[in-house]
């Protein structure tokens, strides 16, 4: 008889997905639905979709799914999970939506320590609309709302989110991971599956910033776009876990 | 039992009866009774609050709770509700039941914190992006603000719409003897299908207001217009005092009709064959009832209301198709004034049609 | 149909007054509304409150014609007192009575003499001694007194005394 070596997770589904080419989110919706289906959660998931690129995610789960406003996808959670305590929420952000317009949403939600994981998707710029300066863009990176580059004086500093939420006492794990590469990847996948323990364990808050990638905006190959997270955008924000209290033993 | 309630507990506790589970909020003034009440009482019933960072986030939570198919409610008063608007569109797109209040204060801007009715046409045409309108209740009394938050519960689950009671910062401060509704316990009601609560047995439900096909959406736009339809076949609300043989009709919703009212029976009094007309659906308004009124002996009609001249649009409205084209005009008072009975009956002896509110 | 204001200064009782009358009159089964004024004022300045008690649906709980005034303060009476319908009667402190001496319609309270040893109870003498005016019943007024002081019984007797000293004084000295 032969053996199932690989198959698609329970909690995804046939649809071709629509992000471009050497976009990361395909590898992230996998690690995702992955993880729980491991932690025998996908019956009970409930996802929060954002708007960015992934505004179209509930097309590609098969779990209950919401469409939130710009940025207020913490907020829409926070609403879900009152409703349903036991259910697992996951939510999904980009860094314009997390880090700019939903900044106080997410802060809050994070401060509250409100029991759901967060998936926020770092690629330093704005996909959907076409390359715009995002919170996270780098010092000399060039976008279309900052044509000549990124300069402190006068479009500000990059926002880093890891640092800035595990200040406060809420939340219960934040890391920050990359899928540049395989090993990245794996440690994406054990980064969310401590996230989602957490959440399952009710220790609260979680965040897991991956550094992302969008080949389209960069104007770079798909490689070269990992190679750009690899080279620059880990030096800017480095990887690792900024803040862990523990599962109960 | 009737005890002596303040308007806006009377509004909290009516919620609870009517199975309200999910309370989010955020501190404005005059309608802060509502979250302190709830902060304890939905404890005691097994649910629960929230005070938000902000009244747009507060709007989003009950999105994401009236979504997993919960009985949420927010409340606030107008520069509050000014912040809700991008999530009742969201909540109205994605045909989400809530029951949203707003204890109206005069604006624009920040303004004061005196009783207004100026969010009427925020309240009724739309005030967030894109055609949708809500259910909105406009209670005269701390009863009928009891009565109708319960009721707005019900028709939010029909409709699967907001609904939004409208009052004012007198009504959320007065008090008066009032009887809450019968509670019902939130587990008896029919099971919502649509609800993402996860454990969807393969048939995967999403709250969702995007719909990038044009026709998709204009379909959808249909959809929504028909349940519009329906509420102004079935849902109006609206009392007539005094009208079979008046000659002059005030028009007035929520305490300033009953202002009227005590200006009416002074009328009356005097010899002046006075009548009121009181919408108590804002949206759908109650066209058809004030037309009937104009085709009867009316000869007019003053809109008696607390802003700059919007429900006499509707009052206007309302008469177009009349056959005898009454007169239309106003009476009003701005900036947190409140009118006094005697200055309606004064400005209705006066006998003149005023098109502006400004003397 | 009865409408009352009662004014004065933040925390000299004016809301809990306006309650009372509110509460007792629910009591004695007739309808009525109290319309607190609200706000910063509340937080120290001026406060006052509109009660209308009427055997029928209360109509207006706006008052532009007080038959029965509570004044608390010289601003109050200034403020209400030019108001008041005709028939109308004030109550006011003995102690800001002098300048309408001589007025019938002003009844000037000797409220510091009649709390005794409860300085506090000035707004619960006020409500015995208007009583009568009101049209309410002692029976309504003693279960308003216990009603507000159900979290605080230590204060309720002295308080009940105030009531009744307040009532006493006015079947003396106030022509109904």
């Amino acid at each position: 008889m032969d053996k199932v070596v690989f198959r698609k997770p329970a909690l995804l589904n046939d649809t071709p997905m629509h992000y471009c080419p050497g976009c990361t989110h395909g590898i992230v919706h996998r690690l995702i639905a992955e993880v729980l289906e491991e932690l025998g959660e996908h019956d009970n998931v409930i996802g929060i979709a954002p708007v960015g690129c992934a505004v179209f995610a509930y097309n590609y789960f098969t779990c209950d799914m919401f469409e939130a406003a710009h940025g207020r996808a913490p907020s829409v959670a926070t609403g879900v999970k009152r409703a349903n305590p036991d259910s697992t929420v996951f939510v999904y952000q980009g860094d314009g939506d997390l880090a700019s317009i939903g900044m106080a949403e997410i802060v809050h939600a994070a401060t509250r320590g409100e029991n759901m994981t967060v998936i926020f998707i770092n690629n330093g710029i704005y996909g959907m609309t076409g390359g715009q300066m995002a919170p996270t863009t780098l010092p000399g990176q060039k976008t279309t709302t900052s044509p000549h580059g990124r300069s402190a004086l006068e479009h500000g500093n990059p926002i880093k989110v890891c640092e800035l939420l595990s200040t406060l006492t809420g939340p219960a794990y934040i890391a920050r991971t990359s899928v540049h590469d395989v090993k990245a990847v794996k440690n994406t996948k054990e980064a969310f599956k401590r996230g989602f323990t957490m959440q399952k364990q009710k220790r609260g808050f979680s965040l897991i910033e991956i550094l992302s990638t969008c080949p389209t905006n960069f104007h770079l190959s798909p490689l070269a776009s990992l190679e750009y997270v690899r080279d620059v955008a880990m030096k800017a924000y480095p990887l690792g876990v900024y803040k862990d209290i523990g599962l109960p033993v | 039992m009737k005890e002596l309630r303040k308007g806006n507990e009377a509004v909290a506790e009516a919620a609870i009866a009517a199975g309200c589970r999910c309370f989010f909020g955020y501190p404005i003034t005059p309608q802060n009774e509502i979250p302190e009440y709830m902060s304890w009482r939905l404890k005691e019933v097994g649910g629960h609050f929230v005070q938000a960072e902000s009244e747009v986030s507060a709007i989003n939570m009950v999105y994401g709770a009236g979504g997993a198919g919960v009985r949420a409610m927010t409340s606030s008063s107008s520069p509050g509700v000014s912040l809700k608007q991008e999530g009742i569109s969201y909540i109205a797109g994605a045909e989400v039941p809530c029951v949203i209040v707003n204890m109206m204060r005069a604006g624009p801007g920040l303004g004061g914190i005196q009783p207004s009715q100026s969010d009427y046409f925020q309240a009724t045409k739309g005030g967030g992006h894109g055609d949708y309108h809500m259910l909105v209740y406009a209670p005269a009394s701390v009863q009928e603000a009891a009565d109708l938050t319960y009721k707005a519960f019900f028709r939010a689950d029909y409709y699967r719409s907001p609904v939004m009671i409208l009052g004012d910062g007198m009504l959320g401060q007065m008090m008066e003897p009032a009887e809450i509704p019968q509670a019902i316990d939130p587990a008896t009601l029919p099971k919502k299908e649509w609800a993402a609560c996860g454990h969807n047995g393969g048939t995967q439900r999403v709250i969702n207001s995007i719909f990038m096909n044009p026709d998709d959406l204009e379909a959808h736009n249909a959809h929504l217009t028909r349940k519009y339809e329906e509420m102004a076949k079935c849902d109006v609300m609206s009392e007539s005092y005094r009208t079979e043989d008046a000659d002059v009709v005030l028009v007035a919703y929520g305490i300033v009709a009953r202002i009227c009212k005590a200006a009416v029976d002074m009328l009356r009094e005097q010899g002046i064959k006075a009548g009121l007309f009181r919408p108590i659906t804002l949206f759908p308004f109650p066209y058809d009832a004030i037309r009937k009124l104009g085709d009867g002996g009316v000869k007019k009609f003053v809109s008696v209301e607390l802003s700059c001249g919007q429900l006499i649009e509707d009052v206007k409205i309302g008469l177009y198709d009349s056959k005898n084209r009454p007169q239309v005009g106003i009476f009003a008072r701005v900036g947190g004034n409140v009118m006094k009975p005697e200055d309606i009956a004064e400005h209705i002896k006066n006998g003149e049609v005023r098109s502006s509110w400004i003397k | 149909m009865k409408q009352i204001i009662v004014g004065g200064f933040g925390g000299q009782g004016v809301i809990s007054l306006g309650l009372m009358f509110a509460y007792a009159a629910m009591k004695d089964n007739l309808n009525t509304s109290f319309l607190p004024s609200y706000g910063p004022e509340m937080r120290g300045g001026t406060a006052n409150c509109s009660v209308v008690i009427s055997d029928r649906e209360v109509a207006s709980p706006v008052i532009s014609r007080p038959d029965l005034l509570v004044a608390f303060n010289t601003p109050s009476m200034a403020k209400f007192l030019p108001l008041m319908a005709e028939n109308g009667t004030a109550f006011v402190s003995e102690e800001f009575a002098e300048p309408y001496k001589g007025r019938a319609d002003v009844v000037a309270v000797p409220l510091h003499a009649l709390c005794g040893e409860n300085p506090k109870g000035q707004n619960i003498v006020t409500l015995g001694a208007a009583l009568a005016h009101a049209g309410l019943s002692m029976g309504a007024a003693e279960e308003a007194v216990r009603q507000v002081f159900k979290n605080k019984p230590q204060f309720l007797d002295a308080n009940l005394r105030c009531l009744h000293a307040g009532a006493e004084w006015a079947k003396k000295a106030v022509r109904a």
